[in-house]
């Protein structure tokens, strides 16, 4: 009883992640209608990038969180002007393919370069012990990371400027510009910033699972399984769903081998979605 | 009947030729190389023109559609080696078995729109693969090998690897025939109109969910009996070539290069991209970059030429409209 309540607590410490990833998804997704198929290969970027801090730099694994964030942003700013700009407003067929065929390049471009091998990064943190469970110190510490940039988001969509602006876009793209919003900036900013987020969530992963150039698949499951828990276009609803999630694979993980988790994690992806199309923790129209 | 008006069409009989040409080409002298090239054109041909019922007729994309292919080697392979069913049979088997999946989450998924359903197709891949990996009769990640033994029914190796082919080239004819009398039905019309507008197809009383889950279940039966040729022929299936990334992201490059929604297109995006790849393989330097290209072709042909090779060719010459389709 005690394994499973500690399998359980793990869950939620690691959906705090899931959620964080679910985040930059889903922001994009609501803003533009556009559905980021780069999102995975976005979080393994964030993983090598911080296996490259570390590993050349030698400077601690949390500091590497800025460079990681900014450099996220840079990237996926070019991705606005690379692959979604001449697609926004054109048929979901479109955005899907041109995101998908980026996604294409740079996993590609791992594949040849890194190889498909495990990688590993080495945090130690010292744990919380309860009997004979001891939980991970990069766990926690990912967790409370995750929680206050979800948090710092959601300030920051609700009381900045520039945030307002993007939720104007994500309401109401032609009354936003004729109000005077720059809005393909707009959209930009917010490729950027969901990938950032995306990234991020992907250094934090990589502190907690060793990782290949091929991960990005199984976190991108996981954020969409998420994004329709959580309602899409809801950054709020994603963390909870995330952390739905982890407490899902956290109860299941000590009664079902690892490997089927992902094929229990898709048959709820498909209950959710014909079961409640608006997501368990479905937003307030235009409420983003 | 929907057959003798086609047959009356002189794109029936360009269909026709093609089919000789693939037959014939290779059977005098019995090259063997060519062979080899041309199987890899007809399964780019099947694959892609099934894809295209979804893709360019109803506007859905599957990202999935590899895991026809794949299941239908599986369960070909399956039902030869546990049940030692004869070939034709398994053949059979494969393409039902997968097609009334299809139809089973078709129903299902298929009440999605646009991106929530292509999610859900890059789910299926996800899921699908999984479950394979951890299915044990099946191999599991390891995948399962056919007797030696099991060539000797079609006259040796040697003898069964061209009745493979002209098989092939069989199932690559039916798809371009489906294909083709599904764009000239009825029921294309219907899925045409979804791919349009669906909200005004269903106004105007076309069963769109109906209709998606029989174009997606259609879709799947000829690519599960290519994969069960594809599989069998190498006597050896293994999750890694059954639900391959490369192919599957191939496949969509070859409908989008020649033209989503056309007949021809697929077949001469098959070609060119067959010979764009065998260009590439032979350099060393791209033959590891092979994803990374297919990739960046694929970004331009969504960002700069939506309408392939057929969208050019329709605007360059109209009257090619009435022929080609």
């Amino acid at each position: 009883m005690l394994g499973f309540l500690a399998s359980v607590i793990d869950g939620v410490l690691v959906g705090f992640v899931y959620g964080l990833a679910a985040m930059g998804l889903t922001l994009i997704w609501g803003v533009m209608d556009v559905v980021n198929l780069t999102h995975g290969v976005m979080i393994v970027c964030g993983m090598f990038a911080l296996y490259a801090l570390i590993n050349t730099l030698g400077i601690p694994p949390y500091v590497a969180l800025l460079p990681v964030l900014v450099g996220g942003f840079i990237v996926g700013a070019g991705l606005y002007w690379l692959a979604i700009h001449r697609v926004v407003g054109r048929p979901a067929l479109m955005s899907l393919l041109s995101t998908f065929s980026v996604n294409l390049v740079l996993v590609g471009l791992g594949t040849a370069v890194l190889g498909t091998g495990l990688f590993n990064v080495d945090v130690s943190i010292p744990g919380f012990s309860l009997g004979r469970y001891t939980f991970p110190g990069a766990h926690i510490v990912a967790a409370i990371m995750a929680a206050l940039i979800a948090y710092a988001l959601y300030l920051f969509l609700g009381h900045t400027k520039i945030g307002k602006a993007v939720r104007a876009v994500a309401n109401n793209r032609e009354a936003a510009e004729l109000v005077g919003v720059p809005t393909t900036r707009v959209l930009a900013f917010t490729v950027g910033t969901g990938v950032a987020i995306a990234a991020v969530a992907g250094m934090l992963i990589a502190t907690l699972f060793p990782f290949t150039v091929l991960s990005g698949d199984d976190y991108t499951l996981k954020s969409f399984v998420v994004t329709v828990l959580g309602g899409f276009g809801n950054p709020l609803g994603a963390l909870f769903a995330g952390v739905a999630l982890g407490v899902l694979e956290g109860a299941i993980t000590p009664f079902v081998p690892v490997s089927w988790t992902l094929v229990i994690e898709f048959a709820l992806f498909v209950v959710v979605l014909i079961a409640f199309p608006g997501g368990l923790f479905a937003p307030r129209r235009g409420a983003l | 009947m929907l057959l003798t008006r086609l047959a009356r069409r002189p794109f029936f009989w360009i269909i026709a030729l093609t089919i000789a040409l693939f037959a014939i080409a290779p059977a005098i002298g019995w090259d063997v190389d060519m062979r080899e090239t041309l199987v890899l054109d007809a399964l780019y041909i099947i694959l892609a023109s099934n894809l295209n019922i979804m893709l360019g007729y109803t506007g859905y994309i599957n990202f999935g559609s590899i895991v026809f292919f794949g299941l239908g080697g599986y369960i070909c392979l399956w039902l030869v080696s546990a049940f030692s069913l004869p070939l034709v049979v398994s053949l059979l088997g494969a393409g039902v078995g997968v097609s009334l999946l299809a139809l089973i989450f078709g129903l299902g998924i298929l009440r999605l729109r646009g991106h929530f359903f292509a999610l859900s197709t890059i789910g299926i891949i996800e899921g699908t693969q999984a479950f394979v990996q951890n299915f044990n009769p099946w191999g599991g990640s390891a995948g399962f090998y056919l007797d030696t033994g099991v060539f000797k029914p079609l006259g040796g190796p040697a003898q069964a690897l061209w009745i493979i082919y002209f098989m092939m080239i069989a199932v690559m004819g039916l798809s371009l025939y489906l294909s083709y009398a599904i764009k000239n039905s009825k029921f294309g019309l219907g899925l045409l109109a979804i791919g349009q507008n669906e909200d005004a197809a269903a106004i105007l009383g076309v069963p769109t969910p109906l209709y998606k889950a029989l174009a997606y279940c259609t879709s799947a039966f000829l690519p599960a009996i290519a994969g069960g040729l594809f599989f069998f022929k190498s006597a050896y299936v293994e999750p890694a070539s059954a639900f391959d990334l490369t192919l599957s992201t191939e496949v969509i490059v070859v409908t989008m290069l020649g033209g989503q929604g056309t007949v021809t297109g697929v077949v001469l995006g098959a070609y060119l991209y067959a010979e764009l790849r065998s260009y590439l393989l032979t350099t060393a330097t791209f033959s590891n970059f092979q994803l990374v290209i297919s990739g960046a072709l694929l970004l331009l042909i969504v960002l700069f030429f939506p309408g392939g090779l057929m969208g050019w060719i329709y605007s360059r010459f109209p009257q090619t409209k009435k022929v080609l389709e």
